[in-house]
C-alpha cells in the first residue's frame, strides 16, 4: 500500500497533488454552499474542450526542443484572420467553421515556418524571444485590425474605421461543436462534438508522433547531438515542431471562439499563451517532456479549478473577482515552478 | 621619413572612417529611433515648447526607473524584469503614508525609507529565484512580475479590510474591503510634486550653464590629452562631445534671446539632482571592489567562481540594489503623476523601462548611464508624438497608439533576438 501511494505521488508530482486536493476541497465547498455542481461540471467540460486544442499546441513545441511556446499568440492571430474570412464569405454552420480552419492553416503554416526559422537563430533564449515575438505580433496586428479591408457588417464598426473589438458569432457558428450530439446525464450536459473534436486532435497528434517525421522531431528535441549523429536535421525538425504548434494555435482559437461565441481582437490574445503553458504544466509536463495525457489532465484540472473557484469565491467574498486573482497566482506560480526545473534538469 | 608620415596619416584617416562606421553600426537602434522621433515630431505638428515641456517632465519622471536596471545588466543577469516588484514595494509604502495622512516632502521621505525594507525583502526572493533559473533570468523575472501582481492584488483587494484592519473611507472601497482603484495624491495630505515643487529653475538658463560646464570640461580634457598618453585614445570622443555641448550652448543661447514659450519652461531641480546622484552612485560603485565583482560575475560566471567570488551572493546583491532603486524610482514617478492607479501603475514599469534602455543603445550585457538617459528621452518622445502623428498620417490616432505599444514590445523582442543570435554565433566560433 505504501509503495503504491509513493508511486502515485511520484507519477503525479507534488504540484498536481496540491491542485487536485485543492479542487476536491473546492467541490466539497461548492456542495456545502449549495451551488449546482452539475452545472459547474458541465461548464468544466465545455471549457476543457474549448481550451484543449490551444494546450495541445504546446506539445510539438516542447517535443521538438523549442520549449514552452510562449509565442502562441502568433498562431492565435492567424486563426482569427481565418475566422474573419469565413464570416466575410457569409458562411454559416459547419461550413463556416471548417472554412475558417482551412483558411487559417496555410497562413499559420507560413507564419509558423518563419517563426521556427527565427527560433533556430536564438537557441537557448527561445522562451524570452518567443514571448516578445508574440507580444509584438499582437500589437502589430492591432494596427492590422484597424486597416484590414473587411466589408461584412458584423466585423466592421458601424461608424469609423477598423474592426470591432468583439465579433459575435450568433447565427454563424456559435457553439456548433458544443451542440453536436450533446446529451444530458445526471444533469450534466456533455458537449460531445466539442470533446470529440478535442480527442480527435489529440489522437491525430499521437498518431503523428508515431510517424517517421514525428519520431525524428522527438529525437531532435530530446537530444540534439545524438539526433545530428543519427543523420537528423535538427533545425528542420524544430521548424516542423514550431509550425505544427502555430497551426494548432490557429485551430485552437477557432474552436475556442465557437464555444465562447465571440472572436476577440486587438489586445485579447496577448496573454492567452500563458494560460495554455500553465495548463500543460499543471498536467505534468515540463519544458522538455510532454505527452497527450498531460494535455488532457492539465486542461481539465486548470479549467476545472477556474470554473469551480469562481462561484465558490463569489459566495465567500462578494466583492471583487477573487477567482481572477487566484488564476493569476496559480497560472504564473506553476510556470515559475517549471522554470526553476529548466536549468537544473536541462542541459 | 616623409613617406612614413603619409602612411601613418592614411592609416589614421582610415581608422577614423571605420570608427565612424563602427559608431553608426553599434548604435544603429538609437539612430533609427532618432530618425523615427524627428519624423514623428514633424508629422505630429505639435508646438515645440509643448513637446519640450512634456519631455522634461517625462525624463525626470522616468529616468530613475531606467537607471535602476543598469547594475543587474553589468552583473550578467540581463534586463531585470523584476523591477516590477520594486515598484510594488514603492506603492505599498506610498499607500501606507497616504493612510497615515503624512503628506509633502516628509511623507515622501518616509515612503522612501519604508520602501527600503520592503524592496529588500522582495528583491531577496527575486534574486533567490533568479539564482535557481540561471540562463533564463529574464523570462523568470517577467513571470515573477505577473505572479507578484497576483499576490499584490490579493493583498489590496481582499486582505485589506478583512484580515488587515483599515478604516479609512478615502482609501478603502465603500464595502469596507479592498483599496480603491485610484488614489488621489494631491492636496496638503498627499505627496503630489513633493519633490518636484521644492525648487524649480528656468530650463533654458540651466541648459546654458550645463552646456557651458560640459563644453568646458571636454575642452579641458582635450588639452590634457595632448600631454597624457593614456587619454590619447579617447581624443575623438572628447572632440565630438565637446562639439555637441558647444552646439547645445549656442542653440540654447539663441533661444534665450528670442521670444519663445520655451523660456517659460522650468525644471524640477531637486528631482534632477537626485537622478544625478544615482548616476554618480552607479559610476562610483563600479570603481569599488563590489563593482569589480559585479563585472567579473557578468563576464563569466564560471571563471568568477573559480577565482573565489561568491557568485550567487553577488547576484543577490545586484538584484537588491536594483529593486530598492526601482522602488524609489516608482515613488518619483508617482509624485509627478499625482494619482496612484493602485492596480495598474506598476504593471508596465518593467516593459517600458527596459524598452527605453534598449532604445538608448544598451544590450542584454552592456548598459551605461548615457544610454539610459538618451533612451528615456527617445522613447518618451515617441510616446508623446505618435498618437498625433498617426492621426495626421492615417487619419486615426489609434494607429499611433498601437504603434508605440508595438515599438515597446518590438524593440525588446528584436534586441533579445539579436543578442541570442550573437551568443550562438560566438559559441560556434569558439568551437
Amino acid at each position: 500500500m505504501e509503495i503504491s501511494t509513493k508511486k502515485v505521488i511520484s507519477t503525479l508530482g507534488i504540484p498536481r497533488l496540491i491542485i487536485i486536493t485543492f479542487m476536491i476541497v473546492l467541490c466539497i465547498m461548492a456542495i456545502f454552499l449549495k451551488l449546482p455542481l452539475n452545472d459547474l461540471l458541465s461548464d468544466t467540460l465545455v471549457r476543457t474542450g474549448m481550451n484543449g486544442v490551444l494546450v495541445l499546441a504546446m506539445v510539438p513545441g516542447i517535443l521538438s526542443g523549442i520549449g514552452l511556446n510562449f509565442g502562441l499568440p502568433l498562431g492565435i492571430v492567424c486563426g482569427l484572420v481565418g475566422g474573419l474570412v469565413s464570416i466575410e464569405m457569409d458562411l454559416t454552420g459547419y461550413t463556416a467553421f471548417l472554412v475558417a480552419i482551412l483558411v487559417s492553416i496555410p497562413i499559420s503554416a507560413i507564419v509558423g515556418a518563419l517563426y521556427g526559422y527565427l527560433l533556430n537563430r536564438v537557441k537557448g533564449s527561445e522562451m524570452m524571444v518567443a514571448t516578445y515575438v508574440g507580444f509584438s505580433a499582437v500589437s502589430l496586428m492591432c494596427i492590422g485590425w484597424l486597416l484590414m479591408p473587411f466589408k461584412a457588417e458584423e466585423v466592421k464598426w458601424p461608424i469609423g474605421d477598423g474592426l470591432r473589438t468583439t465579433i459575435a458569432l450568433t447565427g454563424r457558428y456559435d457553439k456548433v461543436l458544443d451542440h453536436t450530439l450533446s446529451f444530458d446525464i445526471f444533469g450534466v450536459t456533455i458537449p460531445t462534438g466539442l470533446l470529440l473534436f478535442f480527442f480527435l486532435s489529440c489522437f491525430l497528434m499521437a498518431l503523428f508522433l508515431k510517424t517517421k517525421t514525428g519520431m525524428a522531431m522527438k529525437a531532435a528535441g530530446d537530444n540534439p547531438r545524438f539526433a545530428i549523429a543519427s543523420g537528423i536535421n535538427v533545425d528542420k525538425q524544430r521548424i516542423v515542431g514550431t509550425m505544427i504548434s502555430t497551426i494548432l494555435g490557429a485551430v485552437g482559437i477557432i474552436v475556442y471562439a465557437q464555444s465562447f461565441g465571440f472572436f476577440q481582437l486587438y489586445q485579447a490574445p496577448l496573454m492567452m499563451g500563458f494560460a495554455a503553458v500553465a495548463a500543460i504544466l499543471i498536467g505534468g509536463a515540463s519544458a522538455r517532456r510532454a505527452n497527450i495525457i498531460h494535455v488532457i489532465l492539465g486542461t481539465f484540472l486548470f479549467q476545472g479549478l477556474l470554473t469551480i473557484s469562481l462561484p465558490v469565491a463569489n459566495k465567500i467574498i462578494t466583492e471583487g473577482n477573487l477567482s481572477e486573482v487566484l488564476r493569476i497566482i496559480v497560472q504564473n506560480g506553476i510556470i515559475l515552478y517549471a522554470l526553476t526545473k529548466v536549468s537544473s534538469g536541462g542541459d | 621619413m616623409e613617406a612614413e608620415k603619409i602612411v601613418f596619416e592614411e592609416n589614421k584617416s582610415e581608422s577614423m572612417g571605420s570608427n565612424i562606421k563602427k559608431i553608426l553600426f553599434d548604435n544603429s537602434v538609437t539612430f533609427i529611433f532618432i530618425i523615427l522621433c524627428l519624423g514623428g515630431i514633424y508629422l505630429s505638428k505639435q508646438p515645440v515648447p509643448f513637446i519640450v515641456n512634456e519631455l522634461i517632465q517625462r525624463i525626470t519622471r522616468n529616468s530613475f526607473l531606467v537607471l535602476s536596471l543598469i547594475i543587474p545588466v553589468l552583473a550578467g543577469m540581463g534586463l531585470n524584469f523584476g523591477i516590477v516588484l520594486g515598484a510594488m514595494a514603492g506603492q505599498i509604502a506610498l499607500i501606507a503614508i497616504t493612510h497615515f495622512k503624512i503628506g509633502g516632502i516628509a511623507g515622501f521621505v518616509l515612503a522612501a525609507l519604508l520602501t527600503i525594507p520592503l524592496a529588500l525583502l522582495f528583491g531577496y526572493f527575486t534574486a533567490k529565484l533568479l539564482n535557481k533559473t540561471k540562463g533564463q533570468e529574464m523570462i523568470a523575472g517577467m513571470i515573477l512580475g505577473f505572479f507578484a501582481n497576483g499576490l499584490y492584488q490579493l493583498l489590496f483587494l481582499f486582505l485589506v479590510g478583512t484580515i488587515i484592519p483599515m478604516d479609512n473611507p478615502t482609501l478603502v472601497l465603500s464595502s469596507g474591503v479592498g483599496i480603491k482603484n485610484t488614489l488621489d495624491l494631491s492636496g496638503p495630505e498627499g505627496t503630489k510634486y513633493a519633490l518636484d515643487a521644492i525648487a524649480k529653475i528656468p530650463f533654458i538658463k540651466s541648459t546654458i550653464v550645463f552646456s557651458l560646464a560640459g563644453a568646458g570640461y571636454y575642452i579641458y580634457k582635450f588639452i590634457q590629452s595632448k600631454k597624457d598618453e593614456r587619454l590619447m585614445m579617447q581624443r575623438n570622443g572628447f572632440i565630438i562631445r565637446g562639439f555637441l555641448f558647444t552646439v547645445l550652448l549656442i542653440v540654447s543661447f539663441y533661444v534665450s534671446t528670442i521670444k519663445s514659450l520655451v523660456n517659460n519652461i522650468t525644471v524640477p531641480l531637486v528631482t534632477i539632482l537626485i537622478i544625478g546622484l544615482i548616476c554618480v552612485f552607479n559610476v562610483f560603485i563600479l570603481k569599488t571592489k563590489a563593482g569589480q565583482d559585479f563585472r567579473s560575475v557578468g563576464q563569466d560566471m564560471n571563471i568568477a567562481k573559480i577565482s573565489g567570488i561568491p557568485v550567487d551572493k553577488i547576484r543577490i546583491r545586484a538584484i537588491l540594489i536594483s529593486t530598492v532603486l526601482a522602488g524609489w524610482g516608482q515613488l518619483i514617478f508617482l509624485q509627478n503623476i499625482g494619482t496612484l492607479n493602485t492596480y495598474g501603475s506598476h504593471e508596465q514599469v518593467g516593459t517600458f523601462a527596459i524598452a527605453a534602455l534598449l532604445i538608448g543603445g544598451a544590450s542584454v550585457t552592456k548598459a551605461t548611464i548615457g544610454q539610459a538617459i538618451i533612451g528615456t528621452a527617445l522613447f518618451h518622445t515617441l510616446f508623446l508624438v505618435s498618437p498625433q502623428a498617426g492621426k495626421n498620417l492615417f487619419g486615426n490616432a489609434q494607429i499611433g497608439e498601437y504603434f508605440r505599444v508595438f515599438v515597446a514590445y518590438g524593440v525588446i523582442g528584436v534586441s533579445l533576438g539579436l543578442h541570442a543570435w550573437k551568443q550562438l554565433f560566438d559559441k560556434k566560433n569558439k568551437k
